[in-house]
């Protein structure tokens, strides 16, 4: 163990910046942290400014989550110094870091769900009177205050389950407060929040960072960065890549640092003449959800679906799919009238549904990457009653070439890929399970950059040998890089369809064809 | 047979890493246990504990299908005493129509709890709850408590006797070990009882009939428990309203013993067996050592924490 003399000065190890102005908060020196066959964090040196929001961005195995982990006191350090206002810091545990104020606000939230708002928000420090009983009128109107301090305001009596997620971020944020954090670190809050919750989220967070707070902003989407960082720090396979004023870059130069290779093109070339009529939908109605809604796919097609949320988009998928049984509506599938009252009839019919909640709803999460893939459609490996393996591994095999799945071998469980391997994995079960008609509900939420233009690729080559893909976004990018057409939903019916031309040439237009008066305001799903 | 090969080439290393800890506390139960009793290695008491092992060790075989999609079945000891009551009520019938009549009852009671638990969505636990109530219940009903006699020599003889130098009730359970295990292992119902424990909602969305799994599952288990009862009665010669009472619970913890989870997803036939052997052999090394019978079951008790905690997977 070397003692703290010995370490390098603080200075040298600074960015280019005028350090006696800059301060540090914390500035990590040569951290480096190893797991069983990998490195997961390669010597990275760099500081965090005081009262700063400092964005880190890297792909997925990039070491963003390690780094969160060990600032979070989850994970020690294998060799290098954090030093906290100039003092090294020893983090043994979670409530170390809590201690000195640096609390980090996860991507799965630690929330009791049927406590209320502002029980939580006090969780474990209730404000009590003079007879050590909760004193609960205290416990709400301090809630109040600390949610007026972030500039928001919405009933802490609710308990949380019924709360949107971006209200459930903020009861994180505010407990934070409660533990007067010095240092917040969020580990990709916008992976679950709507556009609109982004913007209240952001609120929050420069109200804090104009009242001192450091804010520390892991994220994927670079759009984000741009809008709410001063800062911005690159990971690149456990390395550093560097750390610059987010004024200094632009989307390009930022991907291009995150790829270590200039994205020349995010999107592939589509041009394809749509081909026969795939899937057509007319007058589906489900009470309180749809309202006569018509489309069709054709094959070779790729149709963006968009709306706000609450606008239908999600329940049009889920209806044509079997998963939620409409009122009226009939479905037909290369001409024929089907019956869908269930997924299973969906899949028979060759429907396939990449759901947006891709551990919830499209994957064995505790399974295999075989067993996942081949889950939909089993029954072609069955050889006298038994599953042939070696049949099934074959297969599997294939498809892990064709996709390029990275995994260390097919009997790796889901769970420890990434986010970019586990939708292959999802798209390789549809291809197993040979259907035509794809569903693609947000294809690349919670995915990197490389692994974004793998899916769009992949969904190329899939409209090109035939497949017709309906495709739920709220990435305007990727609607206008994908789609051919475009379907707008407002209020459970069909607001408007546009050409990726039209679409392309004015935005506004399908903007204005989302915009609801009646803002939704039902907890995100 | 030739899938079946290839299967187990497949799943070897994968099973040997996976019961690593279960090879580990069984070895070392044997070698504790052979040191304190000069009559626990010997092939007669090695065939003895088999023997006792195998009506719960049946019954747990279902009850890992349960618990890997993330249920429980509380019913199966009730299962048991009704079993024997009707099976010794039908001996008139002949030997085939008992047994065929008591597996019908199993699968009845598997039946309830499947419907009540996939389709009437009621947990689990309380679904199968209510059945061993209910299913003790028709079993005093219909015995009016007393003992049931009057099974036949032949009937006696499946359950008492012993092929090739092992007794039957062990035979038939390396018979349901190894059927279970290729259910669990090589079939698609096996792999769809994996799917639904590990995620309910994802199997669905891939197709997967969960509801009617489900029921299958029960059905499995209360079969299971039917043949347990028809092994009872045949080894003691009679009917009782009571018979198989705790059985449920014994048959739980060969299952959680085995390492398989009970949050769901996860879990093997093998392993339930060494759960049920090493259990088994507790049961056996307490009886061989004169312990107290008082202590046993605090003993018992620890013997299942301990397994349990030195089997929890590393992560």
């Amino acid at each position: 163990m070397r003692s703290v003399d010995e370490m390098m000065p603080v200075v040298a190890l600074g960015q280019q910046g005028d350090l006696a102005v800059d301060r540090h908060i914390l500035e990590l020196q040569g951290i480096s942290k190893r797991f069983p066959g990998v490195v997961a964090l390669d010597a990275l040196s760099f500081g965090i400014r005081e009262g700063e929001i400092h964005a880190i961005v890297g792909e997925n195995g990039a070491g963003k989550s390690t780094l969160v982990k060990i600032l979070a006191g989850d994970q020690p350090v294998d060799s290098g110094v954090i030093l906290f206002r100039g003092m090294p810091l020893r983090l043994l545990s979670p409530r170390d870091a809590m201690d000195r104020g640096i609390n980090t606000i996860h991507q799965e939230l630690h929330l009791a769900p049927h406590l209320s708002a502002a029980e939580n928000i006090f969780l474990g420090r209730f404000p009590l009177t003079s007879a050590h009983l909760v004193d609960r009128r205290r416990l709400v109107s301090d809630s109040r205050r600390l949610l007026q301090q972030l500039g928001v305001d919405f009933d802490v009596a609710r308990p949380v389950s019924s709360l949107r997620i971006a209200h459930r971020q903020i009861i994180e944020i505010a407990r934070a407060l409660v533990l007067q954090s010095k240092v917040l670190i969020l580990d990709e809050p916008s992976a679950v929040l709507g556009r609109h919750d982004l913007q209240i989220l952001f609120g929050v967070l420069r109200r804090l960072k104009a009242g001192g707070t450091t804010i520390l902003y892991i994220s994927h989407r670079l759009e984000e960065i741009f809008d709410l960082a001063d800062r911005v720090t690159v990971l690149r396979d456990g390395s550093h890549v560097g750390t610059r004023d987010v004024g200094e870059l632009n989307t390009d130069s930022l991907v291009e640092m995150m790829v270590g290779r200039p994205l020349a093109q995010l999107f592939p070339q589509r041009v394809h003449e749509p081909g026969e009529l795939a899937l057509e939908v007319r007058d589906l109605s489900r009470r309180g959800a749809l309202q006569n809604v018509s489309l069709q796919v054709r094959r070779k097609e790729i149709v963006g679906l968009v709306g706000k949320v609450g606008s239908g988009r999600t329940e049009v998928a889920r209806a044509i799919f079997g998963a939620d049984i409409i009122d009226s509506g009939e479905i037909r599938v290369f001409g024929r009238p089907v019956t869908i009252t269930s997924p299973r009839d969906a899949v028979r019919q060759g429907i396939g549904l990449v759901p947006e909640d891709r551990k919830g709803e499209g994957l064995l999460l505790k399974r295999s990457v075989l067993e996942n893939v081949t889950l939909a459609n089993l029954w072609r490996f069955v050889r006298k009653g038994l599953l042939n393996l070696q049949a099934e591994a074959g297969a599997v095999r294939d498809f892990q070439e064709q996709l390029a799945i990275r995994t260390p071998g097919l009997r790796q469980l889901v769970k420890y890929l990434s986010g970019g391997n586990q939708q292959k994995v999802v798209l390789a079960k549809w291809l197993n399970s040979r259907c035509d008609i794809l569903i693609f509900d947000e294809p690349t939420r919670g995915i990197d950059v490389r692994a974004k233009v793998e899916i769009y690729n992949l969904m190329e080559r899939l409209v090109r040998e035939g497949k017709a893909i309906l495709m739920i976004s709220s990435e305007v990018s990727e609607i206008l890089g994908m789609a051919d057409r475009i379907i707008v939903m407002r209020r459970g019916s069909v607001a408007g369809e546009l050409s990726r031309q039209e679409a392309g040439a004015s935005w506004s237009t399908v903007e204005t064809l989302m915009e609801d008066d009646q803002t939704s305001n039902e907890p995100a799903r | 047979m030739k899938a079946l090969g290839s299967g187990l080439r497949q799943f070897a290393p994968a099973l040997r890493a996976e019961q690593f800890g279960n090879l580990l506390i069984f070895a070392a139960l044997i070698i504790i246990a052979s040191a304190l009793s000069d009559a626990f290695f010997t092939r007669g008491n090695l065939l003895n504990v088999l023997r006792q092992i195998s009506i719960t060790g049946i019954i747990a075989v279902g009850m890992t299908f349960v618990i890997i999609t993330a249920g429980i079945d509380l019913s199966v000891g009730s299962t048991v005493g009704l079993v024997t009551v009707l099976a010794a009520a039908a001996q008139p019938l002949g030997t085939l129509s008992v047994i065929l009549i008591g597996l019908a009852v199993g699968a009845t009671v598997g039946v309830l709890n499947g419907i009540g638990v996939a389709y009437g969505r009621i947990p689990p636990f309380i679904m199968t709850l209510a059945t061993l109530y209910i299913t003790r219940g028709v079993a005093f009903l219909y015995s009016g408590g007393l003992p049931q006699y009057g099974i036949t020599e032949g009937f006696i003889r499946l359950g008492s006797g012993s092929t090739l130098g092992i007794p039957n009730p062990a035979v038939y359970f390396l018979g349901f070990l190894l059927l279970g295990g290729v259910l669990l292992r090589l079939t698609v119902f096996g792999r769809y009882v994996f799917a639904i424990g590990a995620n309910e909602e994802a199997a669905r969305l891939s197709g997967v009939n969960v509801e009617l799994y489900k029921v299958l599952v029960y059905v499995l288990s209360g079969t299971l428990a039917a043949v347990g009862g028809l092994i009872y009665t045949s080894q003691l010669g009679i009917g009782v309203a009571l018979a198989g009472q705790g059985y449920e619970l014994n048959a739980i913890a060969a299952v959680a013993v085995g390492g398989t989870s009970f949050f769901g997803g996860h879990g093997s036939i093998l392993g339930t067996f060494f759960g049920a052997a090493i259990i088994g052999i507790g049961n056996n090394l307490l009886n061989l050592t004169r312990v107290d019978p008082m202590l046993q079951d605090f003993v018992k008790g620890l013997i299942i924490l301990g397994a349990v905690l030195l089997n929890r997977r590393r992560a």
